[in-house]
């Protein structure tokens, strides 16, 4: 297997190929902002969180799902990728319907983290105040509409891990979202195992299990890491 | 020739309120009109929701009273769940409100009314506030502060924040006290007693003095409305709703809050966001009630507490039976303080306090639900329609100082009409005023006057719309 030798923000770093620049940061300890990236399951590039800059070419690449090139010289963290991404975010709050006050996973949220990382204190973007539903159709889950960022990772781990394959997402543009099933109430979905992976991989309080109360959905990382070895270690419960 | 005299704005809470008193021809007060906007919207933006975030939302409705709707969206809840909570989940919710009267009620006799008793109506308004106090008395301000904070610190120590706790949970609470939680709780009491007789005593004292106070900061016959337990004892959490009259006589009593809409009307005027509720059978206006601390210990036979029973025979014997004067609510507040205490004294060796045993879970089991507790301010409803997922599709909210809306406007016009008499706007009136709506404590922003004072605009105006007087404080 041939090794790649690149820079990161002037650190020499070699890894071998194939693997992404967000591989090679995580290796070297240089931390990237991501939230639709989650170990253990494909990367789709839906966030633009990981943006990093690259010597020679003129637009930013997503880190995630960018493989590591010879000679690369990579940047992660210049003044016009801070003021980016704290856009991105500033977006992504300015999208949805988000209120962390009353929210479940309020204190438990990546989407908040992330905010607090780049410095969000506002969004300078109007809001939009969607009109988004909310399905408990659910006997054990819920699904807030309003909550979610688009991030896929429960499309990503339903259907490469658990492989029951109950999300999708319908749509185009604002109008985006995420359906269970052929977009029926999550309920009737005779496909859902009623495994609770999604529920785990949501980084927002947007997918929860019913009946949690404000900033009661405590992320459990255990079963987070799980999600991450279950696919090469053959287990699909736990 | 009629003329209205507007204060505008009275206040700087959620919205906008203001006062208006209208003068007849011979320039006399004819009638006010206490208009408050608050909590427009809520209800509405509650719809699809899932229930169980109510106590999370509704919690937020208001910075001084979280635990008050905490509990109601709790127990509408639990409707909802159709479970019994277990017992220590109970006396953990009880200990909490406790905590809440506690901190409430301190909170509105140290800090901001106590400055008017202790300093003088007419004093300078730039001391007339806590730091006034703190200057004249600093001992008595210190322990006030201190007794707020005990209660503060109850709230705290059970869901782990003072304010916008999301610990009571349909089915009952999160977690238990922790036996260091109970040991401090222990050893502040005997502190919190002593503060609490001092200005217990101090307040007696100066009730001898305050004759024109009492008879005109809200002196009529009314209903008033309250929980009581099983045997007529002072309620805060439980029991049923009862309604008596001023002359003792019980007028309704063992109410369910399922059934409020029987006993309840909510009128509308024009001129407020601010529904009115009335006691139905008696119709609009004339089933004008109270409700909070004087009128909870009105409906009560007993407080089922020895000392808080002993100052509440005392407060009767003063008024020569059931007080009418709104300016007794402080006295009231204190006595609940005394009631509170005592009832976390006991709830201390209370073995459930400590129990693991706090919450029962079920799903959906009943659409509709209303749950219903006493605010430090007076009793609260919540009522929610949900599909059969959960969602909301329908909240009713009626908070006590809705239904103090009626008194708080009765108020106002007596006390316009004790000090206003023509043209006039007397130096001293806009305090009066002030103090009048905050015997029933409506809004800490209403009722705060703690760094400096509420801003008042007093317009005097003629039937011709001239502008014939206007005084501004900011
Ligand atoms: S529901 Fe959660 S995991 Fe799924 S796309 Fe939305 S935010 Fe991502
Ligand atoms: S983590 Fe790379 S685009 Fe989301």
């Amino acid at each position: 297997m041939s090794v790649k030798t690149l820079t990161i923000n002037d650190q020499p770093i070699a890894i071998e190929e194939g693997k992404t620049i967000l591989d090679a940061a995580k290796e070297a300890g240089i931390p990237i902002p991501t939230l639709c990236h989650l170990e253990g399951v494909s990367d789709v590039g839906a966030c633009r969180l990981c943006l990093v800059e690259v010597k020679g070419i003129n637009k930013l690449l997503p880190a995630c799902v960018t493989q590591v090139a010879e000679g690369m010289e990579i940047s992660t963290n210049t003044p016009k990728l801070q003021e980016y991404r704290r856009m991105a975010v500033e977006l992504i709050f300015a999208e949805g319907n988000h209120v962390c006050s009353v929210c479940v996973a309020n204190n438990n949220c990546e989407l908040q983290d992330v905010a607090v990382e780049v410095g969000m204190d506002h969004s300078r973007f109007v809001y939009r105040f969607p009109d988004r539903g909310v399905d408990v159709s659910h006997s054990q889950f819920g699904i807030d509409h309003n909550r979610c960022i688009l991030c896929t990772r429960c499309v990503r781990v339903c259907d490469e891990v658990e492989g029951a394959h109950v999300w999708d997402v319908a749509q185009r543009g604002a109008a985006c979202y995420i359906v269970s099933g052929m977009n029926q109430p999550w309920g009737e979905v005779e496909a859902c195992t009623s495994c609770g992976k999604c529920v785990d991989a949501c980084p927002t309080g947007a997918i929860f299990r019913k009946g949690t109360t404000t900033a009661e959905k405590a992320g459990d990382r255990e079963k987070l890491e799980f999600l991450v070895t279950a696919r090469e270690q053959g287990q699909w419960t736990r | 020739m009629a003329k209205t005299v507007v204060i505008d704005p009275v206040t700087r809470i959620e919205g906008h309120a203001k006062i208006s008193i209208y003068l007849d021809d011979a320039g006399e007060v004819e009638d006010a009109r206490f208009h408050v906007v608050e909590y427009r919207g809520f209800e509405k933006f509650c719809e699809g929701r899932p229930f169980t975030e109510m106590a999370g939302i509704t919690a937020r409705i208001c910075g001084i009273c979280p635990v008050s709707h905490l509990l109601a969206a709790a127990k509408t809840g639990d409707k909802l769940l159709a479970v019994k909570v277990p017992v220590a989940g109970e006396k953990l919710r009880r200990l909490m409100n406790l905590g809440q009267f506690t901190q409430s009620h301190a909170l509105s006799f140290f800090h901001l009314s106590s400055p008017d008793f202790l300093l003088g109506w007419d004093s300078d308004p730039a001391t007339r506030n806590v730091f006034g106090l703190i200057a004249a008395d600093p001992d008595l301000a210190r322990a006030g502060i201190r007794l707020r904070q005990f209660g503060q610190t109850i709230i705290e120590k059970l869901g782990a924040r003072k304010i916008h706790a999301a610990w009571a949970v349909p089915g009952g609470v999160r977690s238990p006290l922790s036996e260091e939680g109970r040991t401090w709780i222990r050893e502040r009491l005997p502190e919190s007693f002593e503060t609490l007789y001092t200005a217990l005593n101090l307040f007696k004292q100066l009730l001898d003095r305050f004759t024109t106070e009492t008879e005109e900061f809200g002196k009529f016959p009314s209903l008033f409305m309250g929980l009581v337990g099983k045997n007529g004892e002072w309620e805060h959490y439980g029991g049923h709703l009862r309604f008596r009259d001023s002359e003792g006589t019980i007028i309704a009593d063992h109410l369910s809050e399922d059934d409020y809409h029987s006993f309840i009307g909510e009128a509308v005027e024009p001129w407020s966001y601010l529904k009115f509720p009335y006691y139905k059978p008696l119709g609009y206006p004339d089933g004008i009630y109270r409700v909070g601390p004087l009128a909870r210990l009105n409906v009560c036979d007993h407080i089922g507490t020895e000392a808080a029973d002993r100052e509440l025979r005392e407060m009767r014997d003063r008024a020569g039976g059931l007080p009418t004067s709104s300016f007794f609510y402080h006295y009231a507040r204190l006595i609940e303080i005394l009631a509170a205490l005592e009832k976390i004294q006991q709830l201390m060796d209370d073995p459930d306090v400590v129990s693991e045993r706090v919450r029962a879970q079920a799903g959906i089991n009943e659409l509709e639900g209303v749950g219903v507790s006493e605010a430090p301010r007076g009793t609260l409803f919540h009522h929610y329609k949900v599909d059969e997922n959960g969602l909301i599709q329908k909240v009713n909210l009626i908070i006590a100082t809705g239904q103090n809306n009626l008194a708080m406007n009765k108020t106002v016009t007596q006390i316009a009409k004790h000090y206003i008499h023509g043209n006039e706007i007397p130096e001293g009136l806009l305090n009066r005023v002030e103090a009048g709506i905050r015997c029933f404590d409506p809004c800490l922003s209403c009722s705060t006057h703690a760094a400096g004072q509420m801003p008042l605009h007093v317009e005097l105006i003629g039937a011709d719309g001239a502008l014939l007087n206007e005084v501004y404080r900011r």
